[in-house]
């Protein structure tokens, strides 16, 4: 590890107990991020990757049990953090962005409340000098006359200014480290690119660390430095952008590659790639690899353990050697 | 067209909306005379962004709500002298929701045997055969007859739906962002899937969507809607390799395939979308067109005929001093 690195995670492990026994919601995941990189976490509903970023940000509720060998932001050892040192941690020096914009300003509070309130509470300015500063955000994230912006409330806003808003409240106080959650989910094609590409300049411009949680592999691949790809609480795949997408060594990297319909590539009508079968349970104990029961290429052992292979960039979990890629050439050679 | 199974002439509607508690009332244009018309087999990739009126249109067509003005056809006949009944053996819904739009408390033969059982078809015998040969379509087991929504996923949920829209038999299906809530896996499941269907029963599709990747890969011909109007509508090879009007460009430019290194595309869009209450004079794009000029602001465009279809835009228009034979 460097000493450039920001967030170092090893061995990240959750556990839900249930009425029905044990949910290993999250096993074993490590990453690394540096500051001005941007790390994109890939995976399907239930795969764990929401779970990741509340761990990091220590906002897990109650119940989960959260263990790791070494859980590290800065100088801050995050697993012993207490409340106090984590409360003072978010929405200052780590600070997160979700999906619904709506569900996460306080609809009682105008604009200007919330993003003056979240730099007082974290530094010590006068309330002109955060006035100063949220209208100087506000017109950073692309909004127009946003002095008069402050006085409104959340629900006078279109859903693209809300996640602007969003956005200016998570960099209120030049974090080093932003969780974007599916950050563009939920707004209209020409919006996504304005807010997607809003984040990669800034995360440039102030030198930031960015998780960002998406489904959608073309998100990925335009705003990705790394990819972790993640299924049912795995990681199975991890490594730069453009390998990944060039060489796609887990089976269930290239099945959802296969699953989506490429401009260009794929052919229009044409029946498109599926994985079939559905996510295992993860109540109970998990063993060996969990796409086993839907990879046209599981073995008897992939019962047990499952090496990585790869080098230290670009990692995968599979007990082929090249992840089973040869077998998948000779099939569509022969067909 | 003779063969047009269903066929908006001049559709309009418009609601009336008061702004704030004493604000006064005023007419919101959803849909703006529209004409469309859909051919028996034919896949309709309705696109546009949120606010454009792809929904009320759903709504109209499903005959959920009235036109102010104008007429909708299915097969030839006005939609309002059509008996309702008749109208859903002809025309069913999927919707986006499989979470919402599934009664948690009816088991899943209650769900999809309900069409049936409203309309009186056949005694319970041959019902409960209509909903195992439709099971088997959609590709679900017999056994989740029994079972309740809140125990399925959602690909399974959506497949439930499907099955409900197809066990009356229709002709026509109004998908309405059918798989924007399902995860990548399952959606290319429930698009084969409503490929499949469209081949073995001859079936026609309005797909809304908002995914152009998706509505690229199953419409045979594609409608982009902007507030309330259709700008460009074209066969789908066509619209995808040669977009007429910029805002079908613009649509397309911010389409993030995943080719790594491209980086996110500068959309040219820079003002917001703007509010249907008060929408702009002339072009009501012009705000956001890099290519307008006063012209755009002051004169509507004209709907031009292009080879297979239509484009609303002066740099189309042979009529137009802004016409542009490049552009054309």
């Amino acid at each position: 590890m460097t000493d450039e690195t920001l967030l170092s995670v090893r061995n990240l492990t959750l556990t839900i107990p249930t009425g029905s026994g044990i949910l290993h919601a999250v096993r074993g995941i490590d990453f690394d991020l540096k500051r001005g990189e941007t790390l994109s976490i890939v995976g399907e509903s239930g795969s764990g990757k929401s779970l990741t970023s509340l761990a990091v940000m220590g906002l897990l509720s109650k119940g989960i049990q959260c263990e790791a060998d070494e859980m590290r932001f800065d100088q801050t050892d995050l697993r012993h953090a207490s409340p106090r040192v984590m409360r003072d941690l978010r929405g200052n020096r780590m600070a997160m962005i979700f999906q619904e914009p709506m569900t996460s300003l306080n609809p009682a509070y105008t604009i200007g409340d919330q993003l003056i309130e979240t730099l007082r509470l974290h530094r010590r300015v006068s309330k002109a000098k955060a006035r100063e500063r949220a209208v100087e955000l506000l017109e950073k994230v692309g909004i127009t006359a946003a002095a008069s912006r402050l006085g409104q409330y959340p629900h006078q806003l279109s859903g693209g200014l809300r996640q602007r808003v969003m956005i200016a409240l998570a960099l209120m106080c030049e974090p080093d480290l932003l969780i974007a959650d599916e950050p563009t989910t939920a707004l209209d094609v020409t919006i996504q690119a304005q807010i997607l590409r809003l984040l990669v300049d800034l995360t440039k411009e102030m030198n930031m660390a960015m998780i960002l949680i998406t489904h959608d592999l073309g998100v990925v691949a335009r705003v990705a430095d790394k990819v972790a790809v993640m299924y049912a609480g795995e990681l199975v795949e991890t490594g730069p952008a453009k390998d990944i997408f060039a060489a796609p060594s887990h089976p269930y990297t290239r099945g959802l590659l296969r699953c989506i319909p490429q401009p260009g590539k794929t052919e229009r009508g044409a029946a498109l790639g599926t994985i079939p079968g559905i996510v295992p349970s993860l109540i109970g104990e998990v063993t060996g690899c969990p796409f086993r029961t839907r990879c046209p290429h599981a073995q008897p052992s992939c019962r047990e353990a499952i090496p990585h292979h790869g080098d230290a960039e670009h990692r995968f979990r599979c007990i082929h050697l090249d992840g089973a890629r040869s077998a998948e050439t000779a099939e569509g050679e022969l067909a | 067209m003779t063969d047009a199974v269903l066929k908006l002439d001049k559709v309009k509607k418009t609601y009336t909306v008061k702004q704030g508690l004493f604000g006064e009332r005023k007419p919101l244009t959803a849909v703006n005379e529209v004409s469309l018309s859909l051919d028996k087999g034919e896949v309709l990739g309705l696109v546009g962004e949120s606010g454009c009126g792809k929904s009320t249109m759903a709504k109209l067509l499903l005959g959920l709500e009235a036109p102010t003005s104008g007429q909708v056809l299915v097969d030839g006949e006005p939609l309002d002298g059509l008996d309702r009944r008749a109208l859903a053996s002809r025309l069913q819904p999927i919707f986006q929701d499989p979470y919402s739009s599934l009664n948690p408390r009816k088991s899943i033969y209650d769900i999809i045997s309900l069409p049936l059982r409203v309309h009186k078809i056949g005694d319970s015998a041959s019902q409960q055969k209509a909903v195992k040969d439709i099971l088997d379509v959609v590709g679900l087991p017999q056994r989740v007859m029994n079972t309740y929504p809140s125990q399925m996923s959602g690909g399974q949920r959506q497949r439930v739906a499907i099955a409900r829209a197809l066990v009356m038999r229709p002709e026509i299906v109004i998908c309405d962002e059918p798989t924007s809530a399902l995860d990548v896996s399952v959606q290319s499941q429930i698009l084969n899937l409503l490929g499949d269907l469209r081949r073995e029963f001859g079936l026609t599709y309005l797909f809304i969507s908002h995914d152009l990747a998706v509505v690229e890969h199953l419409a045979t011909r594609v409608a982009v809607m902007y507030l309330g109007r259709i700008v460009e509508e074209a066969p789908v090879a066509e619209l995808f390799e040669a977009p007429k009007h910029p805002y079908t460009k613009a649509l397309l430019n911010s389409v993030l395939t995943p080719e790594p290194g491209l980086g996110v595309p500068e959309t040219a869009l820079g003002a917001t979308y703007p509010n249907p209450i008060d929408p702009p004079s002339g072009c009501a794009f012009h705000p956001r067109c890099p290519m307008a000029t006063e012209h755009c602001a002051a004169k509507a465009p004209a709907k031009i005929d292009t080879p297979a279809g239509h484009v609303e835009c002066h740099l189309h228009d042979p009529q137009s001093p802004m016409y542009n034979k490049d552009a054309a």
